[in-house]
């Protein structure tokens, strides 16, 4: 391998990689706190601290955050290897780093202050949503600029998936922010009533669509074969499962508003895309879990390949429960209750969190010159930490929303309601005590991350690697 | 139903967008080879010390 005088702009990728583990430890802490608010209620001090205020904090900080700075380092490292270029974009790439920074501590000072715009994953208000399209804007150069300049002409497929992320996600962000400033922290959306909440699941889903999803299989694609030392499944499958997705995604969003306002022509298409997506998922799901065909015994003892190939299974498990969810006889039985934060963790946990943390364990050592993680047997710790916290999150989810739903239907034969409302949550605090418990596992496994982190961080060479030359054409 | 008006030319015409790119992507000889790059992306050695591994070797060479 030859190598020439340019070198990969790695800087940008260690400062988001090191903020991705900071960031998850907060957003996690976040989540803990407040699910240990819901066993404990007494823990909900003044305005600030209260469960409504620190509950966005939560969700905006470990999808943007941690989330966020986990697809820059990904993406950035991906794009630069599989284009053989160094990043383009000049000063717009340390202006993403730092203006991603600067939204992340704005988001955790204003939302603890009440300074809202009530819509769900897009609580900021309006001078931060315009931070975040410049950074967005700049983000979408760099990347596409590196892209442009690539010495192959091949796009790989972890590239598209990145690049349908970044444009969607930019759509998304300036079709529901629309709003009407009234003063420098309130604003009004431009949207009414149910208008307004079609809108906002538009954007809520394919959020989830594209930022949860489509970025993460980006880093999929590009991580499970550099770790199992073995190229994707079918290549062919990921190019139809790429745009497979692509061309069915968007209008999944009404799902979220079944038995509301909406027409019931619109709950019914949202239903049955959600029904459809299960198809390019699966897909995609196998194609990336049979990268491993033939070379199981390398699960055994890589706990970064068991992070990956465990991420593909609970992606695989969340999005056929997502589908299902969204049929409506089930929704009336799973809509408003646990479940559906079951379901949300066992993607945001389970796919999103450990494919985020394989990557950056398979990133670490390389990004500061080393051949492997200050400690293997921390990482497998750190796995099954992680995974039974999982678990005894989703399980205990899945009991208390199964049980609050049939509480909230159950009649007496008169016609009255066999319970009151609060009766459900009386019966549902053993398992918020389990799902606190899960979580305090899941934050415990991001801490041994830390550690490994900067014990393998320590006395590393932070020396930009050259550029390597295109591998020759296949013979 | 207003936000429809909004909502469904948006789709329409992100779908022929993205039937552009997909049309692009085709006759631009993307999707000749669905087999090489699959291969490529292991070609590149980023581990910093040791042996230089070969593909497929390279999980093996980090084991602890």
């Amino acid at each position: 391998m030859s190598g020439t005088q340019t070198t990969y702009n790695d800087k940008v990728v260690r400062q988001f990689a090191v903020m991705t583990v900071i960031w998850g430890i907060v957003g996690m802490l976040v989540g803990v706190i407040i699910a240990a608010q819901l066993v404990w209620p007494e823990l909900n001090i003044g305005p600030w601290l209260h469960f409504g205020r620190l509950r966005p904090l939560h969700t905006n900080a470990v999808i943007f955050a941690f989330g966020g700075c986990a697809l820059f380092a990904t993406s950035y490292w991906v794009v630069q290897r599989t284009s053989h270029v160094r990043l383009w974009g000049g000063p717009l790439i340390p202006f993403t780093f730092w203006g991603w920074q600067l939204i992340i501590v704005l988001a955790a000072i204003t939302l603890p202050l009440g300074i809202t715009s009530g819509k769900e994953y897009a609580e900021l208000e309006w001078p931060i949503d315009i931070l975040i399209t410049l950074v967005w804007v700049s983000y979408a150069v760099v990347f596409f600029g590196t892209v442009a300049v690539r010495k192959v002409a091949h796009i790989y497929v972890a590239n598209w998936f990145f690049g349908a992320f970044i444009i969607a996600v930019a759509l998304l962000h300036l079709g529901n922010s629309m709003a009407m400033p009234v003063s420098l922290t309130k604003s009004y959306s431009v949207y009414a009533g149910v208008q307004d909440a079609m809108i906002q699941w538009w954007y809520g889903h394919n959020a989830v669509g594209f930022f949860l999803t489509a970025g993460f299989l980006g880093m999929m694609y590009y991580f499970v074969p550099k770790q199992a030392g073995r190229p994707v499944y079918s290549y062919r499958l990921s190019v139809v499962h790429f745009w497979a997705l692509i061309f069915t995604y968007m209008w999944a969003g009404p799902h979220h508003l079944h038995y509301t306002a909406l027409p019931d022509w619109t709950q019914s298409v949202g239903m049955i895309f959600s029904l459809i997506l299960l198809a390019p998922s699966w897909g995609g799901m196998i194609n990336g879990i049979m990268t491993l065909s033939g070379a199981w015994h390398k699960l055994r003892d890589d706990p970064v390949l068991k992070f990956l190939i465990t991420s593909l299974s609970f992606y695989g498990m969340s999005t056929f429960e997502g589908p299902m969810m969204s049929i409506k006889t089930v929704n009336a039985l799973s809509h408003y209750t646990d479940w559906t934060v079951g379901h949300v963790h066992s993607g945001a946990l389970g796919w999103v969190a450990m494919v985020s943390i394989g990557s950056i364990y398979y990133l670490l050592p390389r990004l500061f010159g080393k051949t492997e993680m200050y400690s293997t047997k921390l990482v497998t710790t750190h796995f099954w930490i992680a995974t039974i916290g999982t678990v005894l999150y989703i399980a205990s989810m899945w009991i208390a929303g199964v049980m609050q739903g049939l509480m909230w239907r159950a009649i007496n034969p008169d016609g009255t309601l066999a319970y009151s409302f609060v009766e459900s949550v009386k019966g549902s605090y053993p398992f918020w005590a389990i799902r606190w418990l899960g979580g305090v596992l899941f934050l415990g496994g991001m801490l041994i991350m830390a550690y490994n982190m900067f014990k393998t961080m320590a006395g590393g060479k932070t020396e930009d690697v050259p550029v390597l030359a295109p591998a020759g054409h296949h013979a | 139903m207003e936000s429809v008006w909004l909502l469904v030319p948006v789709s329409v015409i992100l779908v022929f967008g993205i039937a552009a790119v997909f049309w692009w992507s085709v006759r631009s000889g993307q999707f000749d080879d669905l087999e090489g790059p699959g291969f490529k992306v292991l070609m590149d050695d980023d581990l910093p010390k040791g042996p230089a591994p070969g593909p497929g070797e390279q999980a093996d060479q980090r084991k602890g």
